[in-house]
């Protein structure tokens, strides 16, 4: 009984602890801006443009010091329920919104989503650093990942992957509130195919890069940005034939690389006020840059890319 | 003096009552949440789930977008997998503990053991999960040549050390219930240490043992956040204890937050819920039957 006793005290100083800490951080920030009328912009969604949202959001403490921005990952998924449900003011999503969604949102809200691009993503291909491929057709990555594939082993593709003991490829995946999940799905496998049952499915972009760093059997997918030196970036092609490209600003741009996507924020109605100078400040040169350094690819100047559309239609 | 004593007259029935409320609200709030989880579970299992598909097919494509198909055989698999790997190593390693601490230890080191073994239980869960992604993950590919790391192997010994703290906490409670008189009368009988713990002490105070065994059981089935991050969350029956797997909770955890309130998705999540419950209140059951069976011989 004495233990459970200590236990509880234990926990019990820990979340008075954990509380106390809050409060000063609550406080210290509550101190630090301009009295009184600090204005707080909710942005939520999409964790594959969750570095770049928060990057956004640091930098505009400095354009506009009466606003903060506070956002939030969790998925695309999270930020288009979010949106639906009316407690975010913008939401990021690495998808376009579905037109039932659209529907549900007007229906909760009372007003339509309005949707901004305000950049693009490469999607890229990585495998173990050690593993011999070096390229893949966008018809060989569908055999690996889709449930009428039929490719599950290295030696299918070609190679020897040496570090892999019994040649086995294993799939790191996303979960399915990821908007990536579901570009890769249209994209790759194609309208109305499954995934093969049986990937190892992470809950974020990173979680997947550290993944196949580690794991010499593993082939992954994500954002361009999350690209470290850990793993290797694949070079995709459409088919067999096809030159092989690998993702950069460059290839995103001029379409040569053949999974691309755009990057949205949503917004319930016509922004006003902040949210509205908010967006204007993205979409200026000064949010662009941002959008280049954090391992993205910027909007065109030229508005070229309007409709990156997914390789498969 | 009598002021004193009418104050203590008039206290107690308060007392007593609050008391009361607190033992009465843990009922409440059990039958509260269930009846949460089944209401927003019930009207898809009346309505459209076919059971005999959710209960034997592996096919999980809760939002595919031409055939949506909901069977939970796999990850039902995956915990079972999983918790059975941990209790096979938890229950022997924290028994053995428990008997270690309460009977050969001197009291300085029982202090301090008992004090390292509370840490390890205030450890977050998913701490353990960061440390089953990242430290244990290369070492089973290195040791085992496993092709991944994040397996039934991994979440079940992450899941072990996690349970290990209450079955040491709860059986040393319990050898320590067994009066002194057991263990003075057997070694006075001329039997050895080990004798008197295998003959005497174990059997005597089998019903706590058996408590805290069951009762990392239940860690077992409904810890979330660790087994999510270091069985690697894969849909598939388990061949060998290197695959990867998917278990019950893990996929609530995931799933729940994108889906939209009471949608088929939404509504399955809970019935899954319905399962979760149902699962440990057999395990329960069964562990209170047990007990009773024992006391009654």
């Amino acid at each position: 009984m004495k233990n459970i006793k200590f236990t509880l005290r234990v926990s019990a100083l820990m979340a008075v602890g954990a509380f106390l800490l809050q409060m000063g951080c609550a406080k210290k920030s509550e101190d630090g801006g301009t009295p009184a009328e600090k204005v707080s912009i909710q942005n939520q969604g999409s964790d594959t443009m969750v570095n770049l949202a928060q990057a956004w959001a640091e930098a505009y403490s400095s354009v506009d010091s009466a606003v903060s921005v506070e956002v939030s990952g969790g998925g695309s998924g999270t930020g288009v329920a979010a949106l639906i449900n009316g407690t975010v003011d913008i939401a990021n999503s690495s998808r376009k919104l579905e037109e039932g969604e659209r529907a549900k949102a007007q229906q909760n809200t009372g007003k339509e989503p309005k949707e901004y691009m305000v950049g693009y993503d490469a999607l890229a291909i990585f495998v173990h650093k050690d593993n011999p491929l070096n390229e893949i057709t966008l018809e060989q990555l569908a055999a690996i990942y889709s449930a009428d594939g039929n490719v599950t082993k290295w030696s299918q593709l070609g190679v020897q992957n040496a570090g892999c003991a019994n040649d086995e490829i294993i799939r790191i995946s996303r979960q399915n509130n990821s908007g990536t999940y579901h570009y890769f799905r249209e994209a790759i496998l194609g309208k109305g195919h499954d995934f093969r049952l049986g990937s190892v499915d992470m809950n974020g972009s990173k979680d997947v890069v550290d993944l196949v760093s580690k794991t010499p059997c593993a082939i992954g997918y994500s954002g361009m940005g999350y690209a470290t030196h850990d793993v290797k970036v694949l070079h995709v092609a459409k088919k067999a034939g096809d030159p092989y490209v690998a993702p950069s600003i460059e290839s995103t741009l001029d379409h040569t690389y053949p999974i691309a996507r755009p990057l949205f924020m949503y917004t319930l109605g016509e922004p006003t006020g902040h949210v509205q100078h908010y967006l204007d400040w993205i979409h200026s040169d000064a949010g662009q840059q941002i959008v280049k350094e954090s391992g993205y690819v910027p909007l065109p100047k030229d508005g070229s890319l309007e409709h990156a559309t997914p390789a498969n239609e | 003096m009598a002021n004193q004593r009418r104050l203590g007259n008039l206290s107690e029935p308060i007392i007593e009552g609050l008391i009361r409320l607190c033992g009465i609200s843990a009922i409440l709030f059990v039958i509260g949440i269930f009846f949460f989880v089944f209401r927003e579970g019930s009207g898809f299992l009346f309505s459209k789930l076919n059971l005999k598909e959710f209960l034997t097919s592996i096919e999980w494509y809760p939002d595919s977008p031409s055939n949506k198909r909901y069977g939970v055989l796999a990850l039902m698999a995956g915990t079972a997998s999983v918790t059975v790997l941990a209790m096979m190593i938890a229950v022997p390693f924290g028994l053995g503990a428990a008997i270690f601490i309460s009977e050969f230890c001197s009291r300085r080191a029982r202090e301090t053991f008992k004090i390292v073994i509370e840490l390890l239980a205030a450890i977050p869960s998913v701490v353990w999960g960061f440390i089953g992604l990242t430290v244990m993950n290369p070492i089973i590919i290195d040791l085992f040549k496993a092709p991944i790391g994040l397996n039934v192997l991994n979440g079940g010994i992450i899941l072990a050390l996690m349970s290990v703290p209450i079955i040491v906490s709860i059986g040393e409670d319990a050898l320590k219930a067994v009066p002194d008189s057991y263990r003075e009368a057997s070694l006075a009988l001329g039997a050895t240490r080990w004798q008197m713990i295998y003959r005497v002490l174990l059997p005597a105070a089998k019903n706590g043992l058996l408590a805290a065994a069951l009762l990392g059981v239940g860690r077992g089935i409904g810890e979330t956040i660790a087994v999510l991050m270091a069985t690697g969350h894969a849909v598939q029956i388990p061949h060998s204890i290197l695959d990867p797997v998917r278990t019950l909770t893990a996929t609530i955890a995931a799933e729940l937050g994108e889906t939209p309130v009471r949608s088929d998705h939404y509504q399955v999540l809970f019935i899954i819920g319905i399962l979760l419950f149902s699962i440990t209140f057999v395990v329960n059951l069964v562990a209170d039957l047990v007990v009773k069976g024992i006391r009654g011989k």
